[in-house]
């Protein structure tokens, strides 16, 4: 290999770090939508990689559905008190309790689709002009297209048909008053990417990630955790299963995978061999063929 | 190849390709075929993919659907965008910009190669070199992609012939003479069938290259960034205000080209205040050197005023520092280009204004003629303009560096990114 060629994880992170120290120059109010998933930690941990020895410059914004997992919100908590950065809560509950949501019924019902509507009116409260997530492109087919500075109406709305052209890595920060963008610096980032990078970087991640015993049920193909939350159907029962989550979400659509893996190690190796994709276990993304894409256009992450 | 490997594989080179062909080529299923070949594809992408090809009467599993994205463009069955894919094997990850074949999307193949180190170019093997190639070709010249590699598709349909296959590649030859890009390769192959793309064809024993694969794993991408000339635009001031930290004032940005080092002699442009490299940071390591695209921050020996915009560069080692540019511009907007127009222009990272004080002529991008008295520039145009700026640019052609020498212009009243361009 030749002595000035980075490889390919380091190319990713300083692709990354260019991307979040160029929104810090370009807006006035930018945050971190910070879920406490892997992916989001990734980009805290490289947001903060790109500021040292500067604490963290950009709010952390999580948008709770109050169906969290216990462990995400501990995990955040601390996780913003070590590195001294500021945290913005926006309820789902409070956007249903004010009229603004509405609960969905049934077996399947969950509060995702919801997070839309909170975390648009949170933004709007802080006027927050650039939200960064830790969206990637490989995650979902609609996402393929998904550009690094995404534009968005003052609905927060995505217009997939008229999106800006990105060239080298020159970004268009320009918006009217009341517009916002989305950035993603990890969109050429793989799932295997980010475990590989957790791993060499020895990044800390919410236990849920690590293979441990829970209250499970089934249903379909699926494992769901069993919680409050869950509404159980008449043949369903609660079993104990050693498992993993892939993804972090809402107690009541992320989907488990039984596993053993309990060091980092493990974990990349079962990414690396595993033949379904993580958000296969999203019972979100099931809906219909086009969800996330519809989901987007509201103005979901 | 299998991705059982590749988890443990860390240190992998990153190559980013384009792909570009006329409509049915077969690119979708070429860029298929990479995917599931190198076990990309998880068991519930191709079950989804399965069941769609079932649904529309298919006998096969129609590996194109893959890489179909929105829902506008899978029902009216093309690709509008450029999308991009990812996939990997034991010796390098890739990254796809898969661009659009369509006559009016000039524009997605020149944002889609932008950031190529490499051109995956399609011909069909019945077809043979047509204005599309050229097109195509012509594009990937125009970005100074480094690397050409033309896949004659569809040799199943010609009965593997190496008389076809000998002809497509001299009329290629025949053309690309007028091309700057100088590593071009060619091979047979056919996506469908799976001919020479990650295993040698049984089909053309007379054929004696690598396959597709191969080619991509092995091609040498390590000298296509600038080494020579130093430049760090600077994004932004690290300064933490903290006790532990209180003198600490560095310069954070991306190197864009040349190997900068502890101790270099450095001029901070445009001011043209001279220092010396005292350290050069990333997170908590100080390193000896850094080289493109590394980010860094850097700290000098003087305290300078250093503000996002400047550029650091070595001392005895400048760009060029002038209002006036000469470009070859691509316009990408629907609303055509006037003559004199006004904009914003961004450069590395400057932000100012521009107006276009000449159009000079207009390529043809299917016969390279130049046209010239041309007052406006409609979407996906090409042509060489004289812009004056507002204020001074540093910068390089595109030629020496293709981040130094890079633009985009933004309409200053709805904000679009409407051209890019490439300073001469």
């Amino acid at each position: 290999m030749d002595k000035y060629i980075l490889e390919h994880l380091e190319e990713l992170e300083s692709e990354a770090i260019y991307i979040i120290r160029e929104v810090m120059a370009d807006f006035d109010n930018p945050v971190i939508l910070f879920s406490g998933g892997k992916d989001s930690i990734v980009l805290t941990h490289l947001a903060m990689k790109a500021f040292y020895p500067m604490n963290l410059p950009f709010p952390l914004v999580h948008i709770d559905t109050g169906h969290n997992f216990p462990e995400t919100i501990e995990f955040r908590d601390n996780l913003v008190k070590e590195m001294g950065a500021n945290l913005i809560v926006g309820s789902v509950q409070k956007s249903i309790d004010e009229g603004k949501a509405q609960e969905e019924s049934g077996y399947n019902a969950s509060r995702n689709r919801m997070q839309s509507i909170t975390l648009l009116d949170c933004l709007e409260e802080h006027k927050v002009d650039a939200a960064m997530g830790g969206a990637r492109r490989d995650e979902e087919k609609a996402r393929a297209k998904e550009r690094f500075f995404s534009h968005r109406d003052d609905f927060g709305q995505w217009d997939p048909k008229n999106q800006r052209p990105e060239l080298w890595h020159l970004f268009n920060a320009k918006m009217n008053f009341g517009e916002q963008f989305r950035v993603f610096p990890l969109s050429n980032w793989t799932e295997l990417d980010i475990w590989q990078y957790i791993a060499k970087e020895d990044i800390p991640l919410p236990s849920l990630y690590y293979s441990h015993k829970r209250k499970c049920i089934r249903r379909g193909n699926a494992i769901l955790a069993y919680s409050d939350y869950l509404n159980l159907k008449p043949d369903e029962k609660v079993e104990e299963i050693q498992i993993r989550f892939r993804t972090i979400g809402d107690m009541t659509i992320t989907g488990a995978v039984e596993s053993n893996a309990t060091e980092i190690e493990d974990i990349v190796n079962e990414v690396a061999t595993t033949r379904v994709t993580e958000r296969n276990s999203r019972a979100d993304d099931a809906r219909s063929e086009a969800a996330m894409e519809e989901r987007k256009k509201e103005g979901y992450f | 190849m299998g991705k059982e490997q590749v988890g443990i594989e860390q240190n992998s080179e990153l190559l980013r390709f384009v792909t570009a062909g006329s409509v049915d080529d077969g690119k979708s299923t070429l860029i298929g075929r990479l995917l599931f070949d190198s076990k990309t594809i998880h068991e519930d992408q191709l079950e989804a993919v399965a069941q769609t090809s079932k649904k529309r009467g298919l006998d096969h599993i129609d590996l194109s659907l893959l890489t179909d994205g929105l829902k506008d463009e899978r029902e009216q069955g093309i690709t509008i965008d450029v999308a991009y894919r990812y996939f990997s094997t034991p010796k390098r990850k890739f990254i796809i910009a898969d661009c659009p074949g369509h006559i009016q999307y000039t524009r997605n193949m020149v944002t889609g190669a932008s950031t190529a180190n490499l051109a995956l170019l399609l011909i069909d093997a019945r077809k043979g070199v047509i204005e599309q190639t050229k097109r195509h070709a012509f594009l990937s010249s125009l970005l100074q992609i480094p690397h050409i590699v033309l896949c004659v598709n569809k040799m199943d349909l010609v009965d593997y012939s190496e008389e076809v296959f000998n002809q497509i590649v001299s009329d290629f030859k025949n053309f690309a003479v007028k091309l700057e890009t100088k590593d071009i390769r060619f091979i047979p192959i056919s996506a469908l069938e799976g001919d020479n793309i990650v295993d040698r064809s049984k089909n053309m024993s007379w054929y004696n290259g690598s396959t597709l694969l191969d080619q991509l794993e092995t091609i040498h991408i390590g000298s296509d960034a600038n080494l020579i000339d130093c430049r760090f635009p600077v994004q932004t001031v690290i300064r933490p205000h903290k006790k532990e930290f209180h003198d600490h004032r560095s310069y954070a940005g991306r190197v864009e080209g040349g190997i900068f080092k502890k101790g270099d002699k450095v001029m901070v442009m445009p001011s043209g205040l001279e220092s010396t490299i005292k350290a050069i940071h990333a997170y908590k390591e100080e390193l000896k050197e850094a080289f493109p695209p590394m980010s860094v921050s850097i700290e000098l020996e003087d305290d300078i005023d250093v503000g996002r915009g400047d550029m650091i560069v070595r001392l005895n080692n400048q760009p060029n520092q002038s209002q006036e540019l000469d470009v070859m511009l691509c316009w990408m907007n629907d609303r055509p280009m006037p003559l004199r127009g006004k904009f914003g222009i961004r450069q590395t990272t400057r932000n100012v204004r521009c107006a276009i004080q000449e159009i000079l002529y207009r390529v043809d991008v299917n016969t390279l003629h130049r046209e010239e008295d041309v007052n406006q520039l409609q979407m996906n145009d090409i042509a060489r303009v004289k812009i004056r700026t507002t204020a001074p640019l540093l910068w390089d052609s595109y030629s020496k560096n293709r981040n130094t020498g890079s633009i985009i212009l933004v309409d200053e009243q709805t904000n679009e990114t409407v051209a890019a361009g490439m300073i001469i």
